[in-house]
């Protein structure tokens, strides 16, 4: 039986920024891990939730599904989801699905947060 | 697995849908081609997020082989109501498969407003492959079919994540049955695939409602309707035919 293969966890940086750091495959399987730190991630004042993708090596459609729906989680509790570290593949692949409509794409970290501080 | 060698998994990067080598009568490129494709994201409707599933026990075959014939058969397994029409080369990323639906226009009435439409395969594997709607469709968003093994028992499966594209669509699906109806399509097709490897399965379906809201951005997605589309080319069709038959005679008269 295929088995989550991929851990995420979650850092602060900042009174209102949580960051996820995702490494590994981001299938179906990996719902529980993502939710779960989605939950811890936003337990505190967090009102922009960073996906930290440089660890990725592996989504599929499935995966896509579960950023959606962890996008709308965050809309519905006035949270930004932003996400950097992603390959030029899958960045292809956000602008494929059309995610990079919703979810702002950064190529660093520091690229992420300043866009967050110049938002605030 | 890296990045590198999971892109033959998934579509090429597009925006709007072309397709080529069709027969031009076939009247799903009016509603496919040149139709930008689109997410959950912008529809209009509730979300939901709806897992049907059944259990394949005893089958002695890999997922993959099962997989496979569920491809190559695919249209075997849909209710009259609904045709899919594959492409030649099979289920492959950024390949399209035209869809013909007829739907009621009540609940209990018979199936007869047609929907001409295609959708695109977003991604492909051994296990699973994810079609992608365009503009104009009943539902935006996404419909993944799979098979894996679960304690040792294969499980075939079927996931939507989609809305409503627009709010005439949505009143169908709140009001006119539509929901159900897209549930008992998708209980058919997995009853009759198991029923196809020797099983008589019990599928059994889990929903989530992921966001309830009217996301009132995708009203302006009406204007693509493919339903009003498809029934305007068709009332259209005498019209069509008088022309080709006038213009036929002005060239004879002329040559």
């Amino acid at each position: 039986m295929a088995k989550a293969n991929v851990t995420v966890t979650v850092r602060k940086a900042g009174d209102s920024v949580s960051i996820l750091d995702i490494k590994g495959e981001v299938t179906a399987f990996a719902e529980n891990a993502l939710m779960d730190a989605y939950t811890e991630a936003t337990s505190g004042s967090a009102r922009v939730i960073v996906l930290n993708f440089n660890g990725l090596e592996y989504m599929n459609s499935s995966g896509i599904g579960l950023l959606v729906t962890l996008l709308i989680r965050a809309n519905r509790q006035k949270q930004r989801l932003l996400t950097y570290g992603l390959s030029e593949h899958y960045r292809n692949i956000f602008e494929l699905t059309r995610l990079n409509e919703a979810i702002g794409i950064y190529s660093t970290e520091a690229e992420a947060l300043a866009a967050v501080k110049l938002d605030a | 697995m890296t990045a590198v060698s999971d892109t033959e998994h998934w579509a090429k990067p597009v925006r709007t849908l072309h397709v080529s080598d069709v027969p031009p009568e076939a009247i799903n490129l009016l509603n496919v081609d040149g139709q930008q494709i689109i997410s959950p994201l912008q529809g209009f409707g509730q979300m939901w997020q709806k897992t049907y599933r059944v259990r394949l026990p005893g089958l002695s075959m890999s997922a993959k082989q099962v997989m496979d014939i569920w491809k190559a058969e695919f249209q075997k397994f849909q209710p009259s109501a609904t045709r899919f029409y594959p492409p030649m080369t099979g289920v492959e990323p950024g390949k399209v498969i035209f869809i013909d639906l007829d739907l009621p226009p009540a609940p209990g009435m018979p199936d007869m407003i047609p929907v001409s439409s295609g959708v695109m395969v977003l991604y492909a594997d051994d296990e699973m492959f994810t079609v992608m709607t365009p503009e104009g469709f009943p539902v935006a968003g996404w419909n993944t079919f799979s098979v894996h093994e679960e304690d040792g028992c294969l499980v075939a499966q079927i996931q939507s994540l989609d809305r409503a594209t627009d709010p005439v669509y949505e009143l169908g699906t709140l009001f006119l049955g539509g929901a159900r109806r897209q549930e008992e399509n998708w209980f058919y097709v997995l009853d009759h695939l198991s029923v196809r490897f020797g099983i008589k399965g019990q599928v059994q379906m889990h929903k989530e409602l992921v966001d309830p809201r009217w996301q009132w951005s995708g009203a302006k997605n009406t204007w693509k309707n493919a339903v009003f589309r498809t029934v305007l080319y068709r009332l259209a069709s005498p019209v069509r035919g008088v022309r080709r038959l006038f213009n036929q005679r002005v060239h004879v008269r002329g040559s």
